[in-house]
């Protein structure tokens, strides 16, 4: 039988609503879920997550649309987040943001073309006696300087695959 | 990498696991919570309220019925306030790291006292990485009948608790809006009253209590009121950990007793050529140099454990645009004057540091200031001027008739 996106969708979705709960206080713990494994909360999940707990999709879109490591729009597979905030600004985070931008050849609050980086300003971080700091997917980058820069990216490159997943695993137990 | 942010060593590495709990278990519920207030330990999330109270409330309040709390099983919660977004904050993230235990510890005897079987972590977004240890961690305590029905084989008192993650918004560290978010909602928070310890999670009594609070409780169970009274000042007793950042030679973690003055706390750190200092985090206070002599307590200068440092060279203007840039974007925007209000006095920032702000107009910035205060409904917009309050107080030289950099 065909599988549908729609009906891969609602399977998946059952399943997160087996592991969270079928009320309202699992719609969160679930968009989540979604949200790492495919980078973004598309409409057909806000759909069928409101199905399955009875909420009208836009309730979820308001929720989605709330919370910063939530969103409607695809994310590259790292999701590079620097903190902009007093301790990592005074600290040196806007050489490391300029080499950011220069190596990925994107700006903040863009994803490169090929789908593997997204870069993002954050606030506080809670790194900030070793700042500046990054948060890439999990991972945690501190006292970064310009020069190492690329050596962080080329270490999730490698990443991509079965480590990048990894923790995805650990999330749902 | 994560540097260890420890300095010295926290009198917590020195608790026995278990130790507080049995203490707890040995006294009634009512005699728990008459000695938690006896010790006078405040909150250590920023606001400073009475633990020992707070507890007291949620355990008055009515379980919906004896038989449907059994069948649930969720009469009451205690929540344990993980979202550490304040600037400048890192200690609950180092407690998480190197003394977890504690923090289970503390509420599972929360949950004695109050009457409740079930706890939530509602740990940040940001702090995923810290999940699989602490999920090994509560397996273990249950291994070991820390956690579980019949906890420490005392019949009828069953607690488990559960780790959910925050989503990064700030205000969600807010006790009302971190309740909405556990419900499935937007994080905005709700009027007061009615009160979490009266109407929380699910609409039940709940407990709201930050990190650190929670971690001491063992502590203070095992070494004693009088131990902790012995500690701090009249009004702010015993220990605290401060997140110090900023110019100074050694940032990092601190435990100190309350009562110590900034100047203490700076020499401690190596920050002794600092002309200013943020105690309390972006929504906390600006204190010139001038003021280095005041003390750190509830009953002076209030805080969280942010200690950011300022060294000779830091133009405070940038510090008070980094903390209003921080709060326009962290605004649930639920009420006008926090929504608007921290937009124009970024804007007024902005005209002063082009040298464009009249003297009259930063009169008006500073009223708006103030009634953001009074009239804006939850903690974010009443502190969200703080800082720039106290800066346009104490450096109004740096930032009038600026001439624009080239
Ligand atoms: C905008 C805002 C953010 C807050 N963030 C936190 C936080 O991250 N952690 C925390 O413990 N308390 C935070 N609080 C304070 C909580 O509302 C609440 O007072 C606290 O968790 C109570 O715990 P305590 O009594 O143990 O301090 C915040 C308050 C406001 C207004
Ligand atoms: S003060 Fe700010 S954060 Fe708080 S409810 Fe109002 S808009 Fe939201
Ligand atoms: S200021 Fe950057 S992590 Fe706190």
């Amino acid at each position: 039988m065909l599988v549908t996106p729609h009906m891969a969708m609602r399977e998946e979705l059952e399943a997160l609503a087996d592991t969270f709960g079928r009320d309202r206080s699992a719609l969160i713990p679930m968009l989540q879920a979604i949200q790492r494994k495919n980078g973004y909360v598309s409409d057909l999940a806000m759909q069928e997550a409101a199905d399955i707990l009875g909420i009208h999709p836009v309730e979820v879109h308001g929720v989605v649309s709330f919370y910063g490591f939530l969103g409607t729009e695809a994310n590259g597979r790292f999701v590079i987040r620097m903190c902009q905030t007093v301790s990592c600004d005074m600290a040196g985070k806007d050489a490391v943001a300029r080499q950011l931008e220069n190596d990925l050849g994107i700006e903040f609050g863009e994803t490169t073309k090929d789908g593997k980086f997204t870069l993002e300003w954050a606030n506080c971080l809670g790194m900030c006696d070793q700042g500046p700091a990054l948060l890439v997917n999990d991972k945690f980058y501190t006292k970064v300087t310009a020069d190492q820069v690329a050596d962080i990216l080329d270490e999730c490159r490698k990443a991509f695959g079965a480590t990048a997943l990894q923790a995805e695993k650990e999330w749902l137990v | 990498m994560i540097i260890d942010s420890s300095k010295g060593t926290l009198t917590y590495a020195s608790q026995e696991r278990g130790a507080g709990l049995a203490a707890a278990l040995g006294m009634t519920p009512t005699a728990l919570i008459e000695f938690v207030k006896e010790s006078g330990l405040k909150g250590r999330g920023g606001a400073g309220f009475t633990t020992g109270l707070k507890w007291q409330f949620a355990a008055a309040a009515p379980a919906p019925s004896e038989a449907a709390a059994t069948e649930a099983g969720t009469a009451k919660y205690v929540v344990c306030n993980a979202d550490e977004g304040e600037p400048g904050t890192f200690k609950d993230r180092v407690i998480l790291t190197d003394h977890a235990d504690l923090v289970f510890e503390g509420m599972t005897i929360a949950g004695y006292a109050i009457g409740a079987k079930r706890g939530v972590v509602y740990l940040r977004g940001e702090y995923t990485y810290l999940v699989p240890k602490l999920k090994e961690m509560l397996r273990a305590r249950r291994d070991e009948g820390l956690l579980g029905s019949n906890v420490m084989g005392k019949e009828g008192f069953g607690f488990d608790i559960e780790i959910r993650m925050g989503s990064g918004a700030y205000v969600c560290g807010e006790e009302t809006a971190l309740i909405e978010s556990l419900e499935g909602h937007r994080g905005e928070p709700r009027n007061r009253p009615p009160f979490p310890v009266d109407t929380g999670l699910g609409g039940k009594a709940t407990t709201v209590n930050n990190v650190e609070t929670l971690a001491w409780v063992p502590l203070i169970l095992s070494r004693g009121a009088e131990w902790w009274k012995s500690l701090g000042t009249e009004r702010s007793s015993g220990l605290k950990l401060f997140s110090v950042s900023g110019d100074c030679a050694a940032p990092g973690v601190y435990e100190f007793p309350f009562g110590l003055t900034v100047a203490d706390l700076l020499k401690a750190v190596g920050g002794g050529d600092a002309k200013a200092v943020q105690v309390g985090g972006a929504s906390g206070t600006c204190v010139p140099a001038k003021d280095f002599g005041r003390r750190i307590a509830f009953e002076d200068l209030s805080t969280g454990g942010s200690v950011i440092v300022f060294g000779p060279q830091r133009d405070m203007l940038q510090v008070a645009k980094n903390f209003m840039e921080f709060f326009v974007e962290e605004s649930c925007g639920q009420c006008t004057p926090c929504r608007e209000g921290n937009e124009v006095l970024l804007e007024g920032i902005e005209m002063l540091e082009y040298g464009e702000c009249s003297t009259s107009y930063l009169k008006e910035l500073v009223k708006l200031g103030e009634t953001m205060q009074i009239a804006s409904k939850c903690g974010l917009g009443q502190s969200s001027p703080n800082a720039f309050l106290s800066i346009v107080e104490n450096f109004r030289d740096e930032l009038m008739g600026r001439t624009v950099a080239e």
